[in-house]
């Protein structure tokens, strides 16, 4: 009975445990999933990581590239973060180009990194409008069961964290470029930040980090990116409007969420260099 | 073009209704330098693929003066056709296609509120039933902690945050947050209240633009 339910009446099968204050799952409305981190896990890589949310798989890995600033800016290497949804993960997603919500993903994950100044561009730098360095961050969605874009977000600051570049010096005579391997230096990251999505249910259920269920149900969505204290992205995409006190609700939520990754990160980090 | 402006005041703003004859709905909206022509058609044919049984598609495209459309474009064209989904009553015309097309024609600045300003005016010129009007304020955050209102291009350059809010024209709630930079839990707060006072001017000109619009015509 309660599956035909599910099936033809999803927004009532879902109502009816709202009204309930839990969710079809068992969780409560404000209740992430269980989030695993797994650090290192691509050895060939310069820096990984894997990211469970619930069923929702992300894999960052990150290859480091020798390249050519740009002109104006002589001093800054690039980040270049892509994410990648093929039909492995969800069978809405078709084999070929990136698609929109693939791009949309991307661009967002790029605009995550330049408003949080995670990493400072000038440290990539080698020989100042010569040589610096370029992080291709390829994060590969392996399950898609809803709010991508958090586990994108954590996988690819653990993945930064867990970054080792090789040390490169430029011989003045032959210009030729030397790496030492043995010598490695860690990327250093200066700021966390952690995305925390929230979907809106029939205008007025809040709900933390939505399954696909979930978000396909959903009225509105907003993610709010914060980093330690401070906030570095709200994005609300449309949606239900949302009340003053709703989108502080969110705030407050998202500034909890964030101290609770930000350990996690750094907890799974220690147990790797012990 | 830059006359005395205190930071609490939105720069001028002008607009041409219907100014294009083979499209349902278009306008032109100038924000201080700032323009942006939409133009949209519907509710008309969709592709199959793209039918939704119960109501209509509404299809945003976007583009800029110069080459094709980017990925960062690409994010903008989805915060935007969520935005009109929102507001467009689309139950009404299950099975159709509503297109709205943008084009950049000068960007000084808060071009986000311009383009989601633009293509609220185009779906009014072209009457499609919506749920209310939306209003879009972008405001921005000096090194000092000073918001500015519709910041131009220099300004917005200075800044270490960039703030746009739509809001709805009912209640006055945020439909639409979009961020750059990053900035206090205060901080967002205050930027909101002011959006929010700023967004009230923005519908008392959309009425005005359509009382003008209409009266011509008889």
């Amino acid at each position: 009975m309660a599956n035909d339910l599910k099936t033809f009446q999803p927004k009532e099968y879902y109502r009816k445990f709202l009204e309930k204050d839990v969710r079809p799952d068992g969780r409560e409305l404000g209740e992430c999933r269980s989030t695993v981190v797994n650090i290192g896990s691509i050895t060939t890589a310069e820096g990984s990581a894997l990211v469970k949310l619930g069923n929702t798989t992300v894999i960052c890995g990150i290859k480091a590239e020798l390249a050519n600033p740009k002109a104006d800016e002589p001093k800054n290497g690039y980040i270049v973060p892509n994410v990648e949804l093929s039909p492995m993960c969800s069978a809405q997603f078709r084999p070929g180009a990136p698609g929109e919500q693939a791009q949309v993903l991307s661009q967002f994950v790029v605009d995550v990194l330049q408003n949080s100044e995670c990493v400072n561009l000038q440290d990539l730098c080698i020989v100042s409008g010569k040589l610096v360095w370029m992080l291709q961050c390829d994060m590969i969605c392996l399950d898609y069961d809803g709010n991508v874009a958090d586990a994108c977000v954590l996988s690819l600051v653990s993945a930064l964290k867990n970054t080792c570049l090789p040390k490169v010096t430029v011989n003045e005579e032959t210009q030729a470029i030397e790496t030492d391997d043995k010598i490695t230096n860690n990327l250093k990251v200066q700021t966390t930040p952690v995305s925390t999505t929230f979907a809106i249910f029939d205008d007025h259920f809040v709900i933390v980090d939505p399954t696909i269920e979930e978000e396909t149900l959903a009225t509105g969505i907003i993610t709010i990116v914060t980093k330690e204290k401070k906030l570095c992205m709200v994005h609300k995409p449309g949606g239900t409007p949302l009340k003053d006190s709703q989108i502080q609700l969110c705030i407050d939520r998202a500034i909890e969420r964030s101290g609770q990754a930000t350990k996690l990160i750094d907890e799974t980090q220690c147990s790797l260099d012990r | 073009m830059e006359v005395d402006r205190t930071s609490h005041e939105l720069r001028p703003m002008t607009c041409e209704l219907g100014h294009l004859s083979r499209s349902d709905g278009s306008a032109t909206l100038t924000q201080g330098d700032t323009t942006v022509i939409t133009s949209m058609y519907g509710p008309g044919d969709v592709r199959i693929s793209k039918e939704i049984i119960d109501k209509a598609t509404v299809e945003v495209t976007y583009r800029p003066k110069i080459g094709l459309p980017k990925c960062s474009d690409k994010l903008k064209e989805r915060l935007i056709r969520n935005t009109c989904e929102t507001v467009i009553l689309s139950g009404l015309h299950p099975r159709t296609g509503i297109d709205i097309i943008l084009q950049e024609m000068q960007n000084s600045g808060s071009f986000l509120s311009c383009c989601i300003n633009s293509a609220c005016l185009a779906l009014l010129d072209a009457s499609i039933p919506l749920k209310y009007l939306i209003a879009a304020v972008t405001c921005c955050i000096s090194d000092k902690g000073e918001i500015t209102l519709d910041p131009d291009l220099k300004q917005e350059k200075k800044s270490v945050a960039i703030l746009t809010f739509v809001f709805d024209s009912k209640d006055f709630n945020v439909v639409t947050v979009s961020t750059s930079g990053s900035f206090s839990n205060e901080q967002f707060q205050s930027c909101l209240m002011a959006c929010r006072e700023a967004s009230k001017h923005v519908i008392t000109f959309y009425r005005e633009s359509m009382l003008k619009k209409l009266s011509k015509s008889v």
